[in-house]
């Protein structure tokens, strides 16, 4: 917490800011960029300068467009939806504050859809490729069902911190747009074989780390030890300087390569 | 025969408890959500979830005091049987997901660990972190995708719900629309259950996601379904006005000594280090002297909405008001509050430890929704008991059964038959107020215990009546032309000329937030009222004529966005009319003309219901079951006096 950040001393009130935003109309269409004149309310973030242009889409210069599209839900910074490329980087849009961002009047913040998955429209991407992997790698507890059979296993309170650090992920996808490793795939037959990246690696690490959810570790690790697995990490660690929620992403990464090197072991020698 | 389905609309906590129960026991569930439903709005709560636990059993705690307490903090307008049966499922639910792997906080032993929650003496909350919700749902959604994986789930997200398809009486389906293609297209389905949340935004800001326009529930309330105590909306004292939605800050900013005030003169222009003390209002601490600042939370919104609304007097000539910490060792503050004040600072970009902070009262939750029905369980007394002295022995155990019939196919069952409503979207279990951690446990309750139901009714109910792959193709392609005919009166008036703000979508929305937040929110009164049922009607005029600005046939956000105000609107009227028929004040409600609680009169549910001929919404009362325990006057004043912070606050009903 800084008070040189503060809003109230450094923004200058009443002044018109400019947004350049990379739009596409969908699927397969060209890309292209507008720009849009807001003058920010007090307090303003991205995204109600977003719902600004939406209300009232006109160019800067005067043209009559249509309202830009982007993707959002709880505007806290924790259900991930909203995130894009802000001036070069990936983050959510909500907690991104125009004051800091565009302090002064003339400045501007480029908003672009992340280059990592397929655009929907404007800024809205399409993830289901994160949620394919979480399914790739059995990111769950194989719990016996719903029905009441008591408590779940005790744990340490250190063990419950760890675990709940990488349960926070939100699956924004800041990690993955960072990393020079994951490479956007239209294809999703190749979604497979390409490199898993960071938000996977963290949830598989997760559920290893869990008394019930290590029964799945084998097959988790199975899937990590091929193509696309851990071992496509370029170690560049991008990753774990771009989570919002400050997640320790690198040392998932080393810990499920510690655990497939012995597992791949284990299977050469078991023959399975 | 097909396999049987059920449609489960909404991916939050109830419709995820609902569909891993319903997968499990072998019935295929399609699960449609606007958001993959990971980002559903249950990732927002905070604080924790209730329930019964071993170390406060021993303490002289019971499932019976948590019922006791759910009824007392809901100001007697709850039916009681279905509290009673949730109250002592809570403890099956902690379990639950704790097999499932949320990080509850853990003690030194390795037990889960327990806080102290609003409307309770003992502590009962089970917690992890300061994002609970998120936790739980995260533990919901992982076990839902290992049953897609498995193939008994289809989730069909970025869909949004447009209608439910009814024939004969019986909901056999519904009609969605794909947000990305703009399909629009039915769907058939053994019995639907709607899990689709709250309605904040009908007040425009609030704390709410922006999914949670109550959009979904407008279109069953107009396709025939009931709403039960619509004017029931809990308003938080202290969140954060944004630009773009106000965000909770919690109660505890108070406990630690944080001072509310305004400046003394009107249109202050000095900041607030600079204002004298002399030239302060700390209303709060004048008007309260015993309690000062920590007065119960429904005292301290009105009071911060009387300055602001009815006094002019708001920071900056808005409605806000100062939170001043800025008086304590920022140290100190860091130690005890560092999470809290971080989410100030991020998202206002100030930091509180040196400047005060801007708050205002925010709607946060709905207790009323969808009217649904139960059956009653086996403890039936010949005669309501005395109100439950905390602590003491319990009358009855918390044996499952006792207050709702389990499995019973009415149970949270609207009332057109196999459509229901599960979680925030129904009205059962928070009366006129909600307390604090309960609204988690009401939405997982209802999936995993009347999921059992839903069950139950598509197994014996539809095999009697007919599976819904029987139901004539017709019944689902009148509502795919209705709302086909829908999208294409508004998509029609794209390019018809100017879209000036007073037939702008965004504009009305705007007016109806504004309007709605001044007359029906936290202070509320027949004249005033009457004048927003007129404004109400003049936005729904202007919002037939309504223009808007894409035309596009694909992703079309602002289209999607316009059909859902006109949605919100009569979820407003439904709002303003229960709050007027209801002359009285109870919980949330708040009314200065009856500013007494009155049983005799209204102690009773206030039902709402739309007539699609004349499109106008009629409000009936209909009588409480309140068999369980006596009625008593709800006051949290008297015990805590003198008494710690921490049980002061502990004492005032409301949510975190």
């Amino acid at each position: 917490m800084n008070l040189a950040s503060s809003n109230s001393i450094s923004a200058q009130p009443g002044r018109t800011i400019r947004f350049r935003i990379k739009r596409c109309d969908g699927p397969g269409k060209p890309s292209y960029w507008q720009a849009f004149s807001v003058s920010p309310e007090a307090g303003a973030n991205v995204l109600s300068c977003l719902q600004q242009i939406a209300a009232n889409p006109v160019t800067a210069d005067g043209q009559r467009t249509t309202p830009v599209v982007w993707d959002a839900g709880c505007l806290e910074e924790v259900c991930g939806a909203c995130t894009m490329v802000i001036n070069g980087k990936a983050r959510q849009s909500c907690s991104c504050l125009v004051d800091q961002y565009a302090p002064n009047d003339g400045d501007e913040i480029t908003l672009e859809p992340m280059s990592k998955f397929p655009v929907v429209r404007d800024l809205w991407v399409d993830r289901s490729r994160m949620f394919h992997n979480l399914k790739r790698v059995k990111a769950w507890v194989p719990i016996d069902g719903t029905y009441n059979l008591g408590a779940g296993p005790r744990e340490s309170h250190e063990q419950q911190e760890r675990r709940y650090a990488l349960s926070t992920c939100m699956t924004c996808g800041c990690c993955l747009e960072a990393c020079p490793q994951f490479l956007p795939e239209a294809n999703a037959n190749k979604w497979d074989t390409s490199f898993v990246g960071a938000q996977v690696l963290g949830q598989a690490h997760l559920f290893n780390l869990h008394q019930t959810g290590e029964q799945l570790a084998s097959d988790r690790l199975d899937v990590l030890m091929g193509q696309g697995g851990v071992s496509d990490c370029g170690n560049s660690q991008n990753c774990v300087k771009v989570c919002p929620k400050h997640i320790p992403l690198t040392e998932s990464i080393a810990a499920l390569g510690r655990a497939v090197a012995v597992h791949s072991v284990k299977r050469w020698f078991t023959s399975k | 025969m097909a396999q049987q389905r059920v449609i489960v609309v909404g991916g939050g906590l109830a419709g995820l408890a609902a569909t891993i129960r319903l997968a499990e026991s072998g019935i295929g569930v399609d699960l449609f959500s606007m958001v993959p439903v990971k980002r559903s709005h249950s990732v927002c709560a905070q604080g924790g979830i209730n329930a019964c636990n071993e170390v406060a059993r021993q303490q002289g705690y019971s499932e019976y005091e948590h019922f006791d307490e759910t009824i007392y903090g809901g100001d007697f307008l709850a039916d009681q049987p279905p509290v009673l049966e949730m109250a002592n499922f809570a403890p099956k639910i902690i379990d639950l997901l704790d097999r499932m792997g949320v990080p509850f906080n853990r003690t030194n032993e390795g037990f889960r660990d327990l806080r102290l929650f609003g409307g309770s003496l003992f502590k009962r909350t089970h917690f992890a972190g300061a994002t609970t919700g998120q936790q739980l749902i995260y533990a919901l959604d992982e076990q839902a995708r290992r049953w897609e994986a498995e193939g008994r789930v289809a989730k069909y997200e970025f869909w949004e719900f447009l209608w439910p398809v009814i024939e004969d009486g019986r909901c056999v389906g519904i009609v969605a629309q794909d947000m990305r293609t703009m399909q629009i297209r039915a769907f058939r389905a053994d019995a639907v259950v709607m899990a689709t949340g709250g309605c904040g935004l009908v007040y425009g800001k609030s704390t709410n996601s922006v999914i949670c326009t109550g959009a979904a529930a407008a279109r069953c309330f107009q396709a025939g379904v009931w709403y039960g105590n619509p004017e029931m909306i809990q308003v938080h004292p202290t969140a954060i006005p944004g630009a773009d939605k106000l965000r909770l800050m919690s109660e505890s900013a108070r406990g630690e000594g944080g001072r509310v005030w305004v400046p003394r003169k009107k249109g202050e222009s000095r900041r607030p280090k600079d204002i004298p003390e002399a030239e302060r209002y700390y209303f709060l601490e004048e008007r309260y002297p015993k309690y000062g600042n920590i007065v119960p939370r429904d005292i301290a919104t009105r009071e911060i909405f009387q300055i602001c609304v009815s006094e002019g007097m708001g920071v900056d000539g808005e409605n806000q008001v100062y939170l001043d910490l800025s008086h304590k060792d920022p140290e100190y503050l860091t130690r005890k509050l560092g999470g809290i004040l971080e989410i100030y600072e991020k998202f206002v970009g100030v930091d509180p430890r040196f400047e005060p902070m801007k708050i205002f009262p925010a709607v946060h939750y709905s207790m009323g929704g969808l009217w649904t029905r139960y059956e009653r369980g086996s403890y039936q007394p010949a005669s309501p008991l005395p109100g439950h002295k905390s602590g003491s022995r319990a009358p009855i155990g918390a044996e499952i059964g006792q207050g709702m019939q389990p499995g019973s196919p009415i149970n949270m069952q609207t009332n057109i038959d196999g459509l229901y409503a599960f979680g925030e979207v129904n009205f059962a279990y928070h009366g006129a107020n909600r307390l604090g951690a309960n609204a988690l446990l009401s939405c997982i309750f209802d999936g995993l215990f009347c999921g059992k139901s839903v069950e139950n009714y598509v197994r014996d109910v539809v095999a009697s009546k007919g599976q819904a792959d029987q139901v004539p193709q017709g019944a689902y392609d009148r509502v795919v032309a209705q709302e086909e005919a829908k999208q294409k009166r508004l998509m029609d008036t794209v390019g018809r000329g100017e879209v000036a703000p007073e037939i702008n979508p965004y504009q009305i929305h705007k007016e109806l937030g504004t309007e709605m937040t001044a007359a029906c929110t936290v202070v509320k009164s027949g004249p005033r009222l009457e004048q927003a049922l007129k404004r109400v009607e003049e936005l729904k005029e202007r919002f037939a004529r309504a223009r808007l600005s894409d035309s596009a046939a694909w992703t079309n956000q602002s289209f999607s966005y316009a059909r859902a105000v006109g949605d919100m609107l009569t979820i407003a009227e439904a709002i303003v009319k229960g709050s007027a028929v209801r002359k009285e004040s109870r919980g949330a409600h708040y009314r200065t003309d009856f500013p007494e609680r009155d049983d005799a009169h209204f102690m009773k549910t206030t039902v709402a219901k739309f007539d699609p001929a004349s499109a106008q919404v009629s409000v009936e009362l209909v009588g409480v079951d309140a068999s369980l325990v006596q009625p008593r006057k709800r006051d949290y004043t008297g015990k805590s006096a003198g008494g710690s912070v921490e049980k002061k606050a502990a004492a005032s009903p409301a949510a975190v």
